[in-house]
């Protein structure tokens, strides 16, 4: 009866989560540098702390449209390979405790982008939490 | 054990740079036959190396130095000559040894392979080749020789000399022209001393080994005055390595016609009481003259001096893990670019409580960058040294004589370049001396002197490392070039009369090439020059063939120095900004006004400019990254001159920035398969900035062959089925027909300017090539008006053969393309002999024997006359059965 902890983000009004030691660290929204000829979703590169970090915008992947004008995104940094790989997502929430017993396969309503880039969800009161397969969501290279 | 293994290690770490150094010395020591120090050297290495191996017990590699040394000796001490065989002998020893050694390096064991044939073979050698060399040999083997117990003045000292001449390992002597510490067994008291040295020396057959205390026993007892036992020291002493100074004796050995035993003789009147030094007595003997002395005294004293300063150079290193050099390497890196950041913010402010530390710090941070830089540099000599020996073994294995010339060997690169470039600097090399360089007779009948020349070069500019490999050799001609990319399908007939000759020879760096008419099996296989090309370039450097035929070829390499901080140069486009290495970038240009609207033409569509005569293709950043921007009514252009795969071509930016160095980061992966950039970097205010890869953008602005898009592809197999099927017809516009011509019967096309024809008689001639070259206009021939542009220069497709040649002058080159089969049919009009369909459209054969004699009515006559004439070409008109057309 192991409760595993996930921090939780907001995109749209879906709610990830991705386990609490993948995630590196999360601050607000970085001026970003765009990188011309990259695939659906690479939103530019960021600077942190002399690393050069790929930003991927998660409403460009689920395909959402983009944020309402003087909204900006926040950064998720995961790891991937290895790498860090930035998220942006609309909003941080909190660390959530979940057990497995609250597990589910990705509900059948579910379709099309969303469903390619979670692993399962864990029902909550009243929401799900779609849990994120961040090497999936990271990849602009995997067509959603 | 484990003490044991580092002492292995040690051992082969130390074998396999002494290995190297035996490498360059035995080379150059074949220069030099008579290098006397070059050759201890190397008998002493072989022998430290058999010593360490009869300790660690490898018996293989034991066995195989002691026939190595036993040959060294040989040669060492006079009598043999140092011939090609026993040199390559000796390298063949080395190469055996670096075997067993990589076996012991990767199993702890010597391999299984059987060397007793080496070892026969360098017992075999030993041998005298003949009468001179066997007595000379006899007479050094005679001083040598130990224990031979005659009471007689002369052999004592004789064996006294063999003493003296095997002591060498006591540190001890080192004084010019003075006797050695082991006293010689005084002559007149030979009668007991013979017996104990008698029983010493026998001691000594069995080898054994006698160490240092025998040493102070010896000083010991010449304190106590009495005679002392010659405390000889066999020459196998697995102890420390003798010392590297020659002995006074042993150099007027080698100098004047002086033998063991008057050196020995000379000793032992020291001992008895002659205060003079050594080099005295004998010229008082009259067995050696003054400047023999003083040359002698000379060479030992640089001796000296190189064996003093390279004990104190080798004190001085230190040996330190490559990883740990990497992490100093990021480290400054990082260093760097906060640096950059500190600095920028600095220069806003006005407090010069920030101003003047900021300052320092950049200081530092330089100083140290350099100095963290310099740990990881290397002379390129560490990689040049190998060359010699490759270049001999090569050019003895090929027939050939060459020389090869070292310039720059110090200049540093860092450690990860000079891995990078080993590769494609050997296969240039192996290039130069199989291709380039001709054989002896060949160079002589044109010539040049029968041993070719190869010089390397490498110097410092501008941030780079320059090297440059040039032959003297026979070149590589653009002609012949030509002819292979047709043939391979890499290049059309039009793309090729449009190059320069540069640009030609330039090809051989398109994969798929080889000019070589035999592959060897040390070059010539099609994969060396593009592979050489890629590896420089994946590195960040540029490489470029320049060449005359008959005169030399030269290869141009240019690296970064490091390729983690580059120099670039930042630019503006679209908003953004974006890094240029300056390895790549040629010039900055700035077209203002009209200049910037009249620069820019257009030829077939495709944008160029004109850089001092020669167009160069031109590209627009914005649209090569597919960005938008906002339409600035910009007065001013910029271009940068950027160079990528030996071509050239220009980008449009909208702003220059400024130069500065930058730190390289790597792109996560998916964005590095992009292409078009090779990495990022951070900027002094703190924005990541785009470092654009220079040859991608090329390639995606189809600036230059891109050899994977499927474009190329499907030129490539068009191409081969030309080459494969019909014979290819070169399509010529004339007043508006279509002209199919054999392209076997095209020898060149060339572009020329109206004003350089001239008339002779009736007759239109151009000064071609050192000859005249008739010219007939195909329009005139056909009854057609011409519709080219009378101004414009003259489209001319040159038949040559023997040595006349005819041009005839068409409208236009449309294209080469083959007959579709069976399409071929008849039809009456003068100067054509048939029709066919030729890319979906009617082509009319032009009657080639006409059109010539229609330029030149002699034509025939004097190919004729000149012997030789070969008209087959008419064959492929007249074998072929002609069909109706449209069936």
């Amino acid at each position: 009866m192991e409760l595993r902890q996930f921090a939780t983000f907001t995109v749209d009004t879906l709610l990830f989560g991705v386990e609490v030691h993948n995630v590196q660290e999360v601050f607000r929204y970085q001026d970003m540098t765009a990188v011309p000829l990259a695939g659906q979703g690479a939103a530019g590169l960021i600077n942190l702390r002399g690393e050069v970090v790929t930003a991927v915008s998660m409403r460009i992947r689920l395909g959402l449209p983009p944020l309402a004008d003087g909204l900006f995104p926040m950064n998720v940094v995961v790891r991937v390979d290895d790498e860090p790989v930035s998220l942006l997502v609309d909003a941080i929430g909190d660390v959530a405790h979940v057990s497995p017993e609250q597990f589910e396969e990705p509900p059948e309503t579910m379709t099309g982008a969303g469903r390619t880039l979670i692993t399962g969800a864990y029902k909550l009161e009243g929401k799900l939490l779609l849990v994120l397969d961040i090497a999936r969501a990271a990849d602009i290279g995997i067509p959603v | 054990m484990d003490e044991f293994d580092e002492i292995v290690r040690e051992f082969l770490v130390e074998s396999y740079e002494n290995l190297d150094q035996l490498d360059r010395d035995l080379v150059a020591l074949e220069q030099e036959p008579d290098a006397h120090p070059l050759l201890q050297s190397i008998f002493r290495t072989i022998h430290t190396i058999k010593g360490t191996s009869g300790f660690l017990a490898f018996g293989k590699l034991e066995v195989l130095t002691h026939a190595g040394e036993g040959l060294l000796a040989r040669l060492r001490d006079g009598g043999l000559r140092l011939t090609q065989e026993r040199t390559t002998g000796l390298l063949q020893l080395i190469d055996a040894v670096r075997a067993i050694l990589a076996s012991i390096e990767a199993t702890g064991r010597e391999d299984d392979r059987d060397y007793s044939d080496l070892v026969r073979l360098l017992t075999d050698l030993q041998t005298p080749i003949h009468d001179a060399e066997a007595a000379a040999v006899a007479l050094a083997g005679q001083s040598r020789r130990p224990g031979r117990a005659n009471a007689a003045t002369r052999s004592a000292a004789a064996e006294a000399a063999a003493a003296t001449n095997n002591v060498r390992a006591a540190p001890a002597r080192r004084r010019a022209g003075k006797s050695v510490a082991q006293p010689a067994r005084p002559v007149r008291r030979a009668a007991a001393p013979t017996s104990q040295s008698g029983t010493r020396n026998d001691d000594q057959d069995g080898g054994v080994a006698v160490g240092r205390h025998d040493v102070k026993a010896a000083r010991a007892a010449r304190k106590a005055g009495s005679a002392a036992t010659a405390a000889a020291i066999p020459p196998e002493s697995p102890g420390p390595p003798p010392s590297d100074v020659p002995l006074l004796g042993e150099l007027l050995q080698q100098q004047a016609d002086i033998n063991a035993q008057d050196v020995a003789v000379a000793m032992l009147e020291q001992q008895l009481g002659d205060d003079r030094p050594l080099g005295e007595i004998l010229v008082d003997h009259g067995q050696a003259t003054p400047d023999q002395v003083r040359e002698a005294l000379a060479m030992q004293a640089v001796a000296q001096a190189d064996a003093r300063s390279s004990g104190s150079v080798s004190d001085a290193t230190l040996r330190v893990d490559v990883n740990l050099l990497d992490t100093l390497m990021r480290l400054v890196g990082e260093l760097v670019l906060t640096r950059n950041q500190i600095v920028a913010t600095a220069a806003k402010q006005v407090d010069p409580a920030m101003q003047r530390p900021s300052q320092r710090l950049n200081l530092l941070v330089s100083e140290l960058q350099a100095g963290v830089m310099k740990t990881r540099m290397q002379p390129i000599d560490t990689v040049w040294s190998k060359l010699p020996r490759l270049v001999r073994d090569l050019a003895v294995a090929c027939g050939r004589e060459v020389r090869i010339v070292l310039d720059g060997r110090e200049t540093e690169l860092d450690k990860t370049i000079l891995e990078a470039i080993k590769d494609p600097l050997t296969h240039v090399v192996r290039n130069a001396v199989d291709h380039g360089i001709e054989s002896p007779e060949v160079r002589v009948a044109a010539g040049k002197p029968a041993e070719g020349t190869l010089t390397l070069r490498a110097y410092h500019e501008g941030g780079q490392v320059n090297i440059e490999i040039t032959d003297d050799g026979a070149g590589i001609d653009p002609a012949v070039v030509a002819v292979k990319a047709i043939e391979r399908g890499l290049a059309t007939v039009e793309e090729l009369t449009a190059m320069s000759a540069r640009e030609v020879t330039n090809l051989i760096f398109v994969p798929g090439f080889s000019t070589a008419a035999k592959v060897t099996n040390l070059s010539g296989r099609g994969v060396g020059m593009d592979i050489v090309r890629t590896n420089i370039e994946k590195i960040g450097g540029t490489v470029d063939v320049i060449s005359e035929t008959g005169v030399g070829t030269t290869l141009k390499i240019k690296i970064p120095l490091t390729l983690a901080i580059i120099p670039a140069l930042t630019v503006e486009c679209a908003g953004e900004r974006y890094a240029i290495p300056q390895v790549n970038l040629d010039e900055l240009l700035c077209l203002e006004g009209d200049q910037a609207r009249a620069g820019v033409e257009y030829l077939s569509g495709a944008p160029v400019f004109r850089l001092r005569g020669n167009l160069v293709p031109l590209v627009w950043l914005d649209h090569v990254l597919d960005l938008t921007k906002a339409p600035h009514v910009d007065e001013s252009v910029y271009i940068l001159v950027l160079q990528a795969e030996g071509q050239r071509f220009g980008l449009v930016v909208d702003h220059v920035l400024n130069t500065e160095e930058i730190v390289v980061k790597p792109l996560s992966r998916q964005l590095k398969d992009i292409g078009t950039y090779a990495g990022a970097t951070i900027l002094g205010d703190g924005r990541v900035a785009l470092i654009l890869d220079v040859r991608s953008l090329a390639r995606r602005a189809h600036v230059v062959r891109d050899g994977d898009s499927a474009s190329d592809r499907e030129q490539q197999t068009a191409a081969q089925a030309i080459a494969d099927g019909p014979e290819p017809l070169l399509v010529v516009a004339v007043g508006g027909r279509r002209l199919g011509v054999p392209l076997s019967m095209v020898t060149r096309l060339e572009e020329i300017p109206v004003s350089r024809v001239e008339r002779v008689g009736q007759r239109e001639v151009v000064q071609y090539r050192g000859q005249l070259l008739p010219l007939g206009h195909l329009a005139t021939l056909l009854g057609e008006p011409s519709q080219a542009d009378p101004d414009a220069d003259l489209r001319v497709v040159v038949y040559t053969q023997g040595r006349r040649s005819v041009g005839l002058v068409v409208d236009a080159v449309v294209d080469i393309a083959t007959e579709a089969p069976r399409s071929r049919g008849d039809v009456a009009a003068y100067g054509v002999l048939g029709v066919a369909v030729v890319q979906d459209l009617v082509t009319e054969l032009l009657d080639m024997e006409q059109a010539i004699m229609a330029a030149d009515p002699r034509f025939f006559d004097a190919v004729a006359a000149a012997g030789g004439a070969d008209v087959s070409p008419y064959e492929t008109y007249a074998d072929d059965t002609y069909a109706e057309i449209g069936s």
